[in-house]
C-alpha cells in the first residue's frame, strides 16, 4: 500500500527557563493509504507535539524543530514556507481538536466556517460551497442542515460541534485526517456517537486517520495500527492485535495491566506502573522508561535501545529483546538479583 | 449491611439561574452508605453527580432533604457544631492542578487542615505531622517545603488526599479523583485509596464517569440522569443485569481495551443530546433518548422500585 | 531478528537486572522555581520594563539623598541670585526667589512620590477589603456594596476634591484624602472580579470543606492568587495619583509654598516659561519621565504575570 505520510527521525524541543525540554526525540513512523493509526501515550509523551509538528502548528520560539522530515506524498512539509503550508492545512490534511467549545469561531456562522476552506482551497463559488456545506453537515449526521448552516456555534451542543469540526476537517477531501483527542471532552454516550461516525466516514471516504488518544479502549475500537509513545519516543508499534494481545514492551504491558477490566474481580488488585514519567528537561540517558520498569537492567540506564523488529508490523525499542538478555545465564542472574 | 453510616433522604439542590428559571441540579435523591462501604455515583456531565457530592459536604446549601452522618442530621445542627462534623467528612477533588493553592507550600496546604481544627500544638508538631501524613500516601516528607507546581499530577493528587486525611475523617467524597490523571497513574491512586480504606475503615462516595473504574472500586453503584437516581444496585449485579435502558446504553458505550471484544460488541448508540436540566422532559427524564420509550413514559414519571432482589431501577418496563 | 549494528562493546554483565530494593521513587528533577521566580525571570527579560524600573530607582534615590548632600536648601530666599540659568553652582538654575532648583526638584519629587505611594496604598487597603468581601459573598451583599461604590464613582472626581479643599485646609493630607475618596473604587472592582473568578477554584472549595472561614479563604487563598492584577493596578495608580496632585497644584489647590511639589513648580515655571525655560523644564521632565517609567513597568509586570496576553 502507498505511504501517505512518512515521518523520519523527527526531534522537537521547547526552550523554557531552566533549559530545553526535548518533547520528541527521533520519532519515525508512516501512515498508509486508508489506514487508521493511533498514537497513544500519556500527557507529556509527545503525542500531541508530533501531531502539531506535522501540521506545523508549533510556536517557534519557544519550540524548535531540531531534525527530521515530514513527507506528505513525498513532499517535505518542514521545508515549506508558511504560505505554502496554509495550502496544505485544511486541504490535504484536516485536523480535529480536543475541545469543540474553543475550536470553532463563536462570531461566525457554522456554514461560513465550513465554506471558508472550500472557497479558499477548492475555489468553489459561494453557491457551490453552500451546497457542499449542507451535504457535509448531512454526512456528519446533523439534522436539518439547511437551517443549522446559518446558526452560530453556541446554538450547538458539544457533540454537535465536534460533528461540525469533522465536517470542516473533511470538507476538502483531505488525504489525511489528524484527530487530537477528539472525544476526550465529550460524555461517554456522545463519545460513542462520534466514534461510530468516524468509523462510518472512514469506510466511506477511505481517508487515512491519525488518532491521538490516551484511551486504549478507543484505540481497540477504531484503529488498525497502534504507535505507543513514552517520554518523547516511540516505544512500540504494531497492529492492534500485536499491541493488545502480544505486547512486548514493559510499558505497554504495564499500561494494559493498570486498567481494570469490566470482568475484573474486586479482590484482584490493579497493577500500577510506579513512579511518574521523566521530566524531559533532563531526559534519561538510556531508555526513557527505565526508572519505572520492573525488568530494568543496568544497560537500560546508560544506553538507549535500538529498534527491534519482531514482524512486518510489530517493532519495539527495548533491551529485553537483545539476545544477551534472553540468554539463560543472564536470566539466572536476573533471578539472583531479585 | 448493618446500620447505615451515611443516610441521604430526599436531597435536592436547585439553583436560581435568573429569569425565573430554576436549575434542578439534584432533584430528590436518597441513598445510604454503610460503614466502610464504597458507593459509586456515575453519570454524564450535567447529571448532578458532582453537585450531589458538594451538597452532601455542604459546599452548597441543600434546597431540601436531610444528610445524616452516624444518625445525626447535619443540615439541622448549628454552625459551630457543624465544624466538628467537617472533620468527619472530607473531599478529594477532581483536578489536582486546581485543587492546590499555587502560592502555598505543601506544608501550609496540609498544615491548614491542622490549623483550622487545632490539631497541632506547635510549629514543630505541625511539621512532623505533615511529614508523617505525606509518608502515608507514599510521598517523601522532605518535599513539604516545595510548591504544588513542582509535582506531577499523580503526586499532586496524593497531596490532595493527604490534606483530606489530615483531619482524620471517617467519610470521604471522591469527586472524580482520577479522571484528570494519566492512565499509568490512575491505578496508583485507586490502589492508594483502597489501601487507606482498608487501614482506616473509611467510607467512600466515589463520584465518577469512568464505569470500569467505578465497578472495580465500589460495592454498590448508583446511576444518575438529569438530577435523579435511575438505578442502584450491587456493582456486579448492575453490570451483569442492567435494568434501566440508560444504564444499558452507558455500559455498552464504554470502549474496552480489547479489539476482539470491541469487534464482537453490539453497541447501543443513543440518539441526540442530554436535555437541559432547566427544562427536563415530562414523565421519565430519559424518554427523549430511550429506544424503548412509549406514551406512558411521557405521561407518568417512573418511581424507583425493586426489580430484582437488592436492585432498584426507575423504569416502567424494567 | 535483531538489527543492532555497532554494539560490539556491550558486555553481558550489563544485562543484569537492577536491584530496586533501595530505590528512591518520586524524585523531583527540575530545579526549584517558585511562581515568583518565574515572574521575575519574565520581568527581567523585558528590557523596556526594566528601563522603567531603573528610572524609578534612580529618581527615588535622588529624591531621598540629593537634598541631604546638596549645599543649598529649598526654602531660603536668595533674591540677588534669582532666576539664574543652570550652572555648576546651581545645576538646575534658581527660581524667582533665588532658591536652588536642583534642591527643589528633588524635594518636589519627595512630595509627589509620597502622594503617589500614599494614595496607592490607601486604595490598595480599602480596595482589597471592600472588593474581597463583595466578590466572595456575591449575591445581595455584592449588589448593595456595588451600588454604593457606583454612587460614589458617579460623583465627579474633581468636584469632590475641590469641595473638600474648600472645607479643609489645602495640604498634603487633604489632597491624599480627596484622591482616596474615589480612588479605591477601581481597585475594589479589580479585586472583586478576581475573587469572583477564583472563589470556585477547587483549592478554595477544599479549604471551605476543611471548615475555613470566609476571612481565611479570602486572605490566605484568594488574594495571594489575585496579586498579579492587583500589583499591576497599583503600579498604574501611583503615576495617576502623582499626576492628579500635579494637576491640583497647577490649579493652585495643592501644597502651599514654601513646600514644593512637581505640580506647584510647573505652575510657577509656566508663568515665566519664555524667559526662564529651565524653571519649567526640569520638574516637567522628571514628571514625564516618572509617568513613563511607571507605565512601562506596569505593562511589563502585567505581561510577566500573564504571558498569554503578550503577542
Amino acid at each position: 500500500m502507498k505511504k501517505i505520510l512518512d515521518v523520519k527521525n523527527l526531534s522537537v524541543s521547547f526552550h523554557v527557563y531552566g533549559g530545553e525540554v526535548q518533547a520528541i526525540r527521533d520519532v519515525s513512523f508512516d501512515v498508509k493509504e486508508g489506514e487508521a493509526v493511533a498514537i497513544v501515550g500519556e500527557s507529556g509523551s509527545g503525542k500531541s507535539v508530533t501531531a502539531q509538528t506535522i501540521m506545523r502548528l508549533i510556536q517557534t520560539p519557544p519550540g524548535k524543530i531540531k531534525a527530521g522530515e515530514v513527507l506528505l506524498d513525498g513532499q517535505d512539509l518542514l521545508k515549506l514556507s508558511e504560505k505554502e503550508m496554509q495550502k496544505v492545512r485544511g486541504n490535504k490534511i484536516g485536523m480535529i481538536f480536543q475541545d469543540p467549545m474553543t475550536s470553532l469561531n463563536p462570531t461566525m456562522t457554522v456554514g461560513k466556517q465550513i465554506m471558508e476552506g472550500l472557497i479558499q482551497h477548492q475555489s468553489l463559488s459561494k453557491g457551490a460551497a453552500k451546497t457542499r456545506a449542507i451535504e457535509l453537515l448531512k454526512m456528519v449526521g446533523i439534522p436539518n442542515p439547511e437551517t443549522r448552516i446559518s446558526q452560530y456555534p453556541h446554538q450547538f451542543s458539544g457533540g454537535m460541534r465536534q460533528r461540525v469540526m469533522i465536517a470542516i476537517a473533511l470538507a476538502c477531501n483531505p488525504s489525511l485526517l489528524i484527530a487530537d483527542e477528539p472525544t476526550t471532552a465529550l460524555d461517554v454516550t456522545i463519545q460513542a456517537q462520534i466514534l461510530q461516525l468516524m468509523k462510518d466516514l472512514q469506510q466511506e471516504t477511505k481517508t487515512s486517520i491519525i488518532l491521538i488518544t490516551h484511551d486504549l479502549g478507543i484505540v481497540a475500537d477504531i484503529c488498525d495500527r497502534v504507535i505507543v509513545m513514552y517520554a518523547g519516543q516511540i516505544v512500540e508499534t504494531g497492529t492492534k492485535h500485536d499491541i493488545f494481545h502480544n505486547p512486548k514492551h514493559p510499558y505497554t504491558q504495564g499500561l494494559l495491566k493498570s486498567l481494570p477490566r469490566l470482568d475484573q474481580d474486586k479482590n484482584e488488585p490493579l497493577v500500577p506502573i510506579f513512579g511518574s514519567p521523566p521530566d524531559l528537561i533532563k531526559p534519561p540517558q538510556g531508555c526513557g522508561f527505565c526508572a519505572r520498569c520492573d525488568e530494568a537492567m543496568h544497560i537500560c540506564e546508560t544506553e538507549s535501545p535500538e529498534t527491534t523488529v519482531l514482524s512486518d508490523t510489530h517493532a519495539l525499542r527495548c533491551w529485553l529483546q537483545h539476545p544477551e538478555a534472553k540468554r539463560p545465564a543472564s536470566a539466572g542472574a536476573k533471578e539472583a538479583s531479585v | 449491611m448493618s446500620k447505615p453510616f451515611i443516610e441521604i433522604e430526599g436531597l435536592k439542590k436547585h439553583f436560581d439561574i435568573g429569569n425565573h428559571q430554576i436549575l434542578k441540579a439534584v432533584d430528590d435523591i436518597s441513598f445510604s452508605i454503610g460503614k466502610g462501604e464504597t458507593l459509586g455515583l456515575v453519570g454524564e456531565s450535567g447529571c448532578g453527580k458532582s453537585t450531589a457530592g458538594r451538597t452532601i459536604i455542604r459546599l452548597y446549601e441543600p434546597t431540601a432533604g436531610s444528610i445524616k452522618i452516624d444518625g445525626t442530621d447535619v443540615t439541622k445542627v448549628s454552625k459551630s457544631q457543624f465544624k466538628a462534623y467537617r472533620s468527619q467528612m472530607q473531599m478529594v477533588f477532581q483536578d489536582p492542578y486546581a485543587s492546590l493553592n499555587p502560592r502555598m507550600t505543601i506544608l501550609d496546604i496540609i498544615g491548614e487542615a491542622l490549623d483550622i481544627h487545632g490539631l497541632a500544638k506547635s510549629k514543630a508538631e505541625r511539621k512532623r505531622r505533615v511529614e508523617e501524613l505525606l509518608e502515608i500516601v507514599g510521598l517523601n516528607g522532605e518535599h513539604a517545603s516545595r510548591y504544588p507546581h513542582e509535582f506531577s499530577g499523580g503526586q499532586r493528587q496524593r497531596i490532595g488526599i493527604t490534606r483530606a486525611l489530615a483531619v482524620q475523617p471517617q467519610f470521604m467524597i471522591l469527586d472524580e479523583p482520577i479522571s484528570a490523571l494519566d492512565v499509568s497513574i490512575q491505578a496508583q491512586i485507586i490502589n492508594l485509596l483502597i489501601d487507606l480504606q482498608k487501614k482506616m475503615g473509611l467510607t467512600y462516595l466515589f463520584v465518577a464517569h469512568d464505569l470500569s473504574m467505578v465497578k472495580y472500586m465500589s460495592d454498590r453503584v448508583a446511576v444518575m440522569y438529569l438530577g435523579k437516581i435511575v438505578e442502584l444496585a450491587k456493582s456486579e449485579d448492575l453490570y451483569a443485569n442492567p435494568q434501566h435502558p440508560y444504564t444499558k446504553a452507558l455500559l455498552s458505550a464504554i470502549p474496552v481495551p480489547d479489539p476482539d471484544f470491541e469487534a464482537g460488541k453490539e453497541r447501543i448508540v443513543l440518539k441526540g443530546d442530554l436535555p437541559s436540566p432547566v427544562n427536563p422532559p415530562s414523565g421519565c427524564p430519559f424518554r427523549t433518548r430511550c429506544p424503548a420509550a412509549t406514551e406512558r413514559c411521557a405521561a407518568e414519571a417512573p418511581m424507583l422500585r425493586e426489580t430484582r432482589p437488592g436492585h432498584i431501577a426507575a423504569c416502567h418496563y424494567a | 531478528m535483531n538489527n543492532d549494528t555497532n554494539r560490539g562493546s556491550i558486555r553481558p554483565e550489563q544485562f543484569q537486572k537492577i536491584d530496586r530494593s533501595n530505590y528512591v521513587f518520586e524524585r523531583i528533577e527540575r530545579k526549584r522555581l517558585t511562581a515568583w521566580q518565574d515572574i521575575r525571570y519574565r520581568l527581567v527579560s523585558n528590557k523596556l520594563a526594566m528601563t522603567g524600573f531603573y528610572i524609578m530607582c534612580v529618581v527615588l534615590l535622588f529624591a531621598i539623598f540629593a537634598p541631604m548632600i546638596s549645599p543649598h536648601d529649598h526654602f531660603t530666599n536668595d533674591l540677588p541670585n534669582a532666576n539664574q540659568a543652570p550652572s555648576w553652582q546651581h545645576l538646575f538654575g534658581t527660581d524667582d526667589l533665588g532658591r536652588d532648583m536642583f534642591e527643589r526638584t528633588w524635594k518636589g519629587a519627595q512630595i509627589s512620590l509620597f502622594v503617589g505611594f500614599a494614595a496607592a496604598l490607601i486604595d490598595l487597603i480599602i480596595g482589597i477589603i471592600y472588593g474581597g468581601i463583595m466578590g466572595y459573598y456575591g449575591g445581595k451583599v455584592d449588589e448593595a456594596m456595588n451600588r454604593f461604590a457606583e454612587i460614589i464613582y458617579a460623583i465627579p472626581h474633581l468636584l469632590v476634591t475641590i469641595l473638600l479643599l474648600v472645607v479643609m485646609e489645602p495640604s498634603l493630607t487633604t489632597i491624599i484624602v480627596a484622591m482616596s475618596i474615589t480612588g479605591w473604587i477601581n481597585m475594589a472592582w479589580i479585586v472583586r472580579g478576581q475573587i469572583m473568578q477564583l472563589k470556585n477554584q477547587e483549592y478554595a472549595l477544599a479549604s471551605k470543606a476543611l471548615g475555613a472561614g470566609a476571612m481565611r479563604i479570602i486572605f490566605r487563598h484568594l488574594i495571594p492568587n489575585a496579586m498579579g492584577p492587583i500589583l499591576v493596578t497599583l503600579t498604574l495608580t501611583v503615576p495617576s495619583a502623582i499626576f492628579t496632585e500635579a494637576f491640583l497644584s497647577f490649579l493652585g489647590l495643592g501644597v502651599q509654598s514654601p513646600v514644593a511639589s512637581w505640580g506647584t513648580m510647573i505652575n510657577d515655571g509656566v508663568k515665566s516659561m519664555t524667559l526662564y525655560p529651565w524653571r519649567l523644564m526640569f520638574p516637567a521632565l522628571f514628571l514625564s519621565l516618572m509617568m513613563f517609567a511607571f507605565n512601562v513597568f506596569g505593562d511589563g509586570l502585567r505581561d510577566a504575570f500573564d504571558p498569554k496576553l503578550k503577542k
